[in-house]
């Protein structure tokens, strides 16, 4: 009977073909875009069929696999079966096929084409998007900002709207706080960057052409000296990926495994299937590489220093932020905001759906703390008293704070006394028996800038009050201070004043409504870090939920060695670096070094970068040009949507899309992995299909094809796509999802999203550390500590050794003994480069801080002549130029002559950056404030003097770690001078030589 | 018959800058004849957003105005325009993508400095109140439907209406001395326009000083007493609503630590910073520190 089903299916299955073809031009297109003989069949050739495809015909008959160019064989009956199931199991498919139950023949760009074409005939003719009244068409997509609606005309991009939802969607959720009720908006809450995407898919910046550089002869003289001086010629796609692909296998046979490495940015267009750690990583995976390992960028100060008191290793060290919202409105009377400025950072990717949350706390009288350098947006938007403070200081205000309270009894003793340890010893530094110094309001005055008494009436009425402590852009951890010499000082302060505080009763928390929406945290979407398409175990979130609801052949990167990304410059310069890791397993594996380069394995020699924002999101960032034209860097390709960046320092450029150019799947704000239930962010669940919108523009590919082209010259165009295109895969996402219970894959296809109703309010999960304060067993959703980092009872403490908060951490007692940067006591230890660094001070007396840009997600959405670059309070055009902005008071602007709008050179020993000046009261004296991440870097040569004109602002910020022994980036800590640029005017003649008007 | 209207809300606005990307979203690139040529990334938005930040650390104040075009019934634009452009009979105003060409001299004739010169095109242009969208079954302009403080407002009202909606709830126009009867109204301009006289409260006790709270601080204006108020926990207080260079004021202070006042004359916001209050046996000076 089964040998009957079998023969019946093949023999049906060219029928299904010609009548697919016959009925959707798509398909008919692409049966002629190859001819093709294949056999499909058992291995032992007692049943199969012979097909042809030829001038788009399909025509079958009886044959043998040898006849037949591509063949697919199946070791059995019962393989071939669940293969060829109207309905497969794809863990029986994905199983045969890591088991050679199946295998495919043939060269392999044939095979790729034929199995995605016979995929290809089941998605063919679904209905995408909606048909307006006015003749666009609606298609969705989800960004880094949120989500939007796309509407699209003749093969155009129309515009872009945020996400609205409509009566048949899922209803809101609503709370009760002090007699009010509350409800959300029933539209995406966009940040600024998401409305910019249509002018970043047609900006003139695009690369639309595979290009070389012109000096760049793979088979004779490559020149890497002149990387990002020398211009590009454009070539085929043929010319590109053949030297791309024969380059990857020149180094394997040369040099060995290590010798190529995929430096990877932390972001990329939203979407599960494109994202870096999915497609990329596969890709990667299946070369061979150098892992770049990255830092804690975000988290720094909390995965280093605060998670050594309390734990939260999984979540790199930040508080997990369940139920803060509901908790906050009903319970807080003051929130502090210290280095947090959600109305700029989103809480990454939420767009401003926290901001009608802190809006309703303003309408009921919650009081606001700002605790900043800069009056940033937040507080401008929220008012409250504003505490100004000299940035990297902020540990000598939290530990002030910390003795008053310890003075005036102004802290939960109960909860200090059974709920924590090493109180007496953190109480003896407080009031200076430790060490002689009292850590009075007085003692810090001198070191943050701010009055004693404006720190003893802030410790007062925040000690006598039920208070959120807000940081950085969840509210629950992160933040600009944590990124500098201090930062590790700084967040372990914070935790400890929380554990004073009784950390978890009602109203006491970590949080500024950005994070903790009473939204369903059981429906399963995955997240980005979950791995995607991967198939990698080891570095991503695959193996928790991903690889089993979607199984998928595992890929593994077999080469050991690492090389820290701050440092990776510094590895091909010098040869050899030393980091630490980011591990979100434990406490401790953040105390073994690692070293590059690793025995057995090459030093790198070539580089596979996509995008080009590593000058503007790494520390002294200068160095990447002397890496770039390092004689041991052998062959550089940037894969790059834009001419920017670094891109102009490779020597072969291959143009990927944007995301609306191709398939993708993605939920809003939902990280997965080290952001477990990230989505908590937002207000409603949101998951998208990410339609393909309009065709790549030019010859620009996705990232998804330029992979899977490159892998079929080297035989491995198979294995990567598994036979599947971008929505095939999407459609495997779809289906891995709880999605399939609530809403049909065609419905999915035409309405674009599904919102996912909010939880019941009986089952909203309880508020976090709620269950320590009140010495229960943990009851909150989040798989850990792991079970075996539990030293009492399973469920009961937390992840520290003693299960409590500790004052002064059991790990590092154990671990940094020799290590007088991270001392088990928080000492206060004043910044390596701040105003007491005395050789640096004299020359470069104002501190910068550069944070996360409002208007550009990272480079994203900068540059390019895309709009965000016309931004007022961005970018300033002077002289047809799009300056970036610095940010100064009046009295340090006047002292050096300097008016709004003035041109200025910001620098130190480190280089020289052109950036227009914005004066107002909103900087302290002494700071000079500005954003990391633009995405242009352009060094130019005026009047005599080489300067960085593009806004590049991580030339001038210091590379070394925090403290020794971790590989943590400082950023915030540097020292700058700034005075009116000289050749300003010399600028402006040459802009005007070139033909741009002066405005 | 009903018109369109537009309210902002000033103190509101947080500068997000979506109501201006929304707006270059719609236009650059687009055609919609009979409403408005494509626009061009190279010429200024036509909604602009002001900046205006009063006082110093730490007691400071930013307000952020969205200015656009105010679709006036008595347009100063349509005098110097002709029939280059014409109001509609839903009140909004809409510079005729055609007939405009060339016309520079449209772009000076806006008070509110609302029209951008389009290089590209040589034309005027205008945020024409998304008026193909609302032709288009839209229920409001763009930027109302990006803002995430809900700023904007647009409201279908008659004339009679709208003016008793305004006179009402407050609601004011920008530069209504020109009488060009706008149809953009603002909610809580005074933020945009008005001044505060502020200040922090110390005093020194056994050698420590602290901020004072719940002192008396007294506005006084030609002296007569015109407002009073109290220090908070951090010693600040605060007068606001007071006019642009107003002219001289006297803050008298009392608490049971010390007294203390302050003269001074009212060109921009004034924060006096930290005012040390003399105990009331001693003489009463003014101590201030920088």
């Amino acid at each position: 009977m089964k040998k009957i089903i079998l023969k019946t299916i093949l023999f049906a299955l060219p029928k299904v073909l010609a009548f697919t073809a016959s009925k959707h031009p798509q398909f008919r297109a692409r049966l002629k875009q190859k001819n093709c003989t294949a056999y499909m069949g058992l291995q032992d050739g007692s049943i199969g069929r012979f097909l042809q495809i030829r001038g788009g015909k399909v025509t079958s008959r009886a044959g043998t696999a040898a006849q037949a160019e591509v063949s697919i064989l199946f070791k059995d009956l019962p393989t071939a079966l669940k293969f060829l199931s109207p309905k497969p199991d794809m863990g029986e498919i994905v199983h045969a096929a890591k088991n050679f139950k199946v295998v495919a023949k043939g060269p392999d760009p044939l095979v790729v084409w034929f199995t995605q074409t016979l995929n290809l005939s089941q998605t063919v003719g679904l209905e995408m998007g909606r048909s307006m009244r006015d003749g666009t068409r609606r298609y969705t997509t989800c960004t880094n900002g949120g989500p939007l609606f796309i509407y699209v005309k003749d093969g155009r991009i129309q515009r872009v709207t945020p996400l609205e939802l409509d009566d048949k969607d899922a209803p809101s959720w609503e709370l009760q706080a002090r007699g009010k009720t509350f409800r959300p908006k029933r539209r995406a809450l966009v940040a600024p960057h998401a409305l910019s995407l249509k002018s970043l898919v047609y900006s003139d910046k695009r690369i639309l052409q595979p290009m070389k550089r012109v000096d760049f002869d793979p088979d004779g003289e490559r020149n890497p000296q002149n990387r990002g001086k020398s211009g590009y010629v454009p070539i085929s796609w043929d010319e590109a990926l053949t030297i791309v692909a024969k380059e990857i296998n020149r180094q394997k046979r040369v040099h060995g495994p290590g010798s190529i490495t995929f430096p990877m940015s932390s972001h990329h267009q939203w979407g599960n299937v494109g994202y870096y750690l999915s497609s990329l990583m596969r890709f990667a995976n299946l070369i061979g590489f150098t892992r770049v390992a990255a830092n804690p960028d975000s988290w720094e100060g909390w995965y280093w220093g605060a998670m050594h008191h309390f734990g939260n290793s999984m979540r790199v060290g930040v508080p997990a932020g369940y139920g803060a919202v509901e908790d906050c409105l009903k319970e807080a009377e003051m929130m502090v905001f210290w280095s947090c400025d959600p109305e700029s950072t989103n809480g990454a990717y939420a767009g401003f759906e926290g901001t009608t949350r802190r809006l309703w706390a303003k309408e009921l009288g919650i009081e606001f703390v700002h605790i900043d350098p800069h009056n940033n947006p937040t507080a401008q938007l929220l008012g409250g008293r504003w505490i100004p403070i000299r940035p990297q200081t902020d540990a000598a205000l939290a530990t002030a704070i910390m003795y008053v309270w310890a003075v005036e009894g102004l802290y939960d003793k109960e909860y200090v006394a059974s709920r924590t340890t090493g109180f007496d010893e953190w109480k003896a530094y407080l009031l200076g028996e430790t060490d002689g110094i009292a850590k009075t309001p007085e003692w810090q005055e001198g070191e943050t800038g701010v009055p004693a008494k404006d720190v003893r009436a802030l410790a007062r009425k925040w000690g006598n009050r039920k208070v959120y402590l807000a940081t950085g852009m969840t509210g629950a951890g992160f933040g600009g201070a944590g990124r500098g010499a201090t930062g590790q000082q700084w967040a372990r302060c914070l935790i400890m004043m929380m554990s004073m505080q009784g950390w978890g009763k009602p109203g006491v928390n970590f949080g500024c409504l950005q994070i903790g929406t009473p939204v369903d945290h059981h429906f399963y979407f995955p997240g980005y870090a979950d791995g995607g398409i991967s198939g990698d175990l080891m570095w991503t979130g695959n193996a928790v939920n991903n690889y089993q609801r979607m199984p998928h052949i595992l890929t593994m990167n077999p080469v050991k060695q690492l090389v820290p990304r701050q440092q990776l410059p510094d590895a091909i310069i010098n040869g050899h670096a030393t980091g630490y890791l980011w591990d979100g397993m434990s406490q401790e594996a953040q105390f073994a070094p690692f070293s590059y380069p690793m025995a057995g394995y090459s030093p790198i020699h070539m580089i596979y970068r996509y995008g080009g924002s590593s000058f503007s999101t790494v520390t002294k960032s200068g160095r990447w040009v002397e890496a770039y034209r390092h004689d041991s860097i052998e062959f550089v390709v940037n894969q790059s949507i834009w001419m920017e960046g670094e891109a102009q320092f490779a020597d072969i450029i291959l143009p990927a899309c944007t995301q609306l150019e191709r398939w993708d799947i993605g939920e809003w704000c939902n990280s997965g992995g080290y952001a477990h239930h990230g989505y908590t962010l937002v207000n409603h669940r949101v998951v998208a299909l990410q339609h393909k919108c309009i065709e790549p523009l030019g010859e620009s590919r996705s990232d998804y094809d330029i992979f899977t082209a490159i892998l079929e010259r080297l035989g491995l165009g198979g294995v990567f796509t598994e036979g599947c295109s971008e929505l095939d895969w999407v459609k495997r996402v779809f289906d891995s999802s709880d999605l399939p219970d609530h809403i049909s894959w065609a419905e999915f296809c035409r309405k674009g999203y599904y919102i996912v109703p909010p939880e019941r309010p009986e089952l909203r999960p309880p508020v976090d550390m709620r269950w320590f304060a009140e010495g229960r067993a943990k009851d909150l959703p989040e798989p850990f500590p792991l079970p075996s980092q539990w030293a009492e009872e399973f469920g009961k403490g937390l992840q520290t050794p003693s299960g409590k908060l500790e004052f002064v951490p059991e790990t590092l007692k154990r671990h940094t003994k020799d290590n007088p940067d991270r001392p088990a006591l928080n000492r206060y230890i004043p910044s390596w480069e701040g105003l007491g660094t005395t050789e640096l001070v004299g020359k470069y007396p104002l501190q910068m801080i550069a944070t996360h840009s409002r208007y550009s997600f990272h480079t994203s959405s900068d540059g390019k002549n895309g709009v965000t670059s016309r931004v007022q309070d961005h970018r300033a055009r002077i002289a047809g130029h799009d300056f970036w902005l610095l940010r100064i008071c009046p009295a340090d602007a006047a002292a050096r002559g300097i008016s709004h709008r003035d041109l200025v050179k910001i620098y130190n020993d480190r280089g020289a950056v052109i950036c227009a000046a914005d004066v107002s009261a909103l900087v302290v004296p002494g700071v000079v404030k500005s954003y990391e991440a633009s995405a242009e870097f352009q060094m130019l040569e005026v009047a005599g003097e080489t300067v960085e004109i593009g806004g590049c602002l991580n030339i001038l910020t210091p590379d070394r770690p925090q403290t020794q022994g971790t590989s943590s980036m400082s950023p915030n800590s540097c020292l700058v001078q700034i005075e009116k640029w000289q050749g300003a005017d010399a600028f402006k003649r040459l802009r005007a030589e070139v033909g741009v008007a002066h405005e | 018959m009903s018109k369109w209207n537009l309210i902002i809300s000033v103190g509101r606005c947080e500068n997000c800058y979506n109501c201006v990307l929304a707006e270059r979203d719609e236009h650059v690139g687009n055609d919609y004849p009979g409403y408005a040529a494509p626009a061009s990334l190279a010429s200024e938005a036509p909604i602009r957003i002001l900046r205006r930040v009063q006082g110093a650390a730490p007691m400071v104040e930013t307000t952020y105005l969205p200015v656009m075009c105010n679709h006036c019934d008595d347009a100063p634009c349509m005098k110097v325009g002709g029939d280059a452009i014409k109001k509609r009979k839903d009140g909004i105003v809409v510079i005729d993508p055609i007939k405009a060409k060339g016309r520079k001299d449209i772009v000076r004739s806006c008070p509110y400095k609302a029209i951008v010169w389009n290089e590209e095109q040589q034309l005027p242009q205008t945020w024409i109140f998304d008026a193909h969208l609302l032709d288009g079954g839209w229920k409001g302009p763009r930027c109302q439907q990006v803002c995430p403080t809900d700023v904007f407002e647009a409201v279908q009202l008659d004339d009679a209406a709208m003016q008793e909606k305004a006179r009402k709830e407050g609601l004011q126009v920008l530069l209504p001395k020109l009488n060009a009867k706008p149809r953009v109204y603002y909610r809580g301009l005074d933020r945009w326009d008005s001044c505060f006289i502020g200040g922090s409260l110390s005093a020194s006790v056994d050698g420590v000083v602290d901020c004072v709270a719940g002192a008396e601080i007294a506005l006084l204006q030609g002296g007569k007493q015109i407002a009073v108020t109290h220090s908070d926990a951090f010693g600040d207080f605060r007068f606001g609503g007071l006019g642009k260079k107003s002219g001289d004021y006297r803050i008298e202070i009392r608490h049971g630590l010390g007294q203390a006042q302050r003269d001074c004359e009212l060109d921009e916001s004034l924060y006096l910073g930290e005012i040390r209050l003399v105990p009331s046996h001693q003489q009463c000076t003014v101590e201030q520190t920088a």
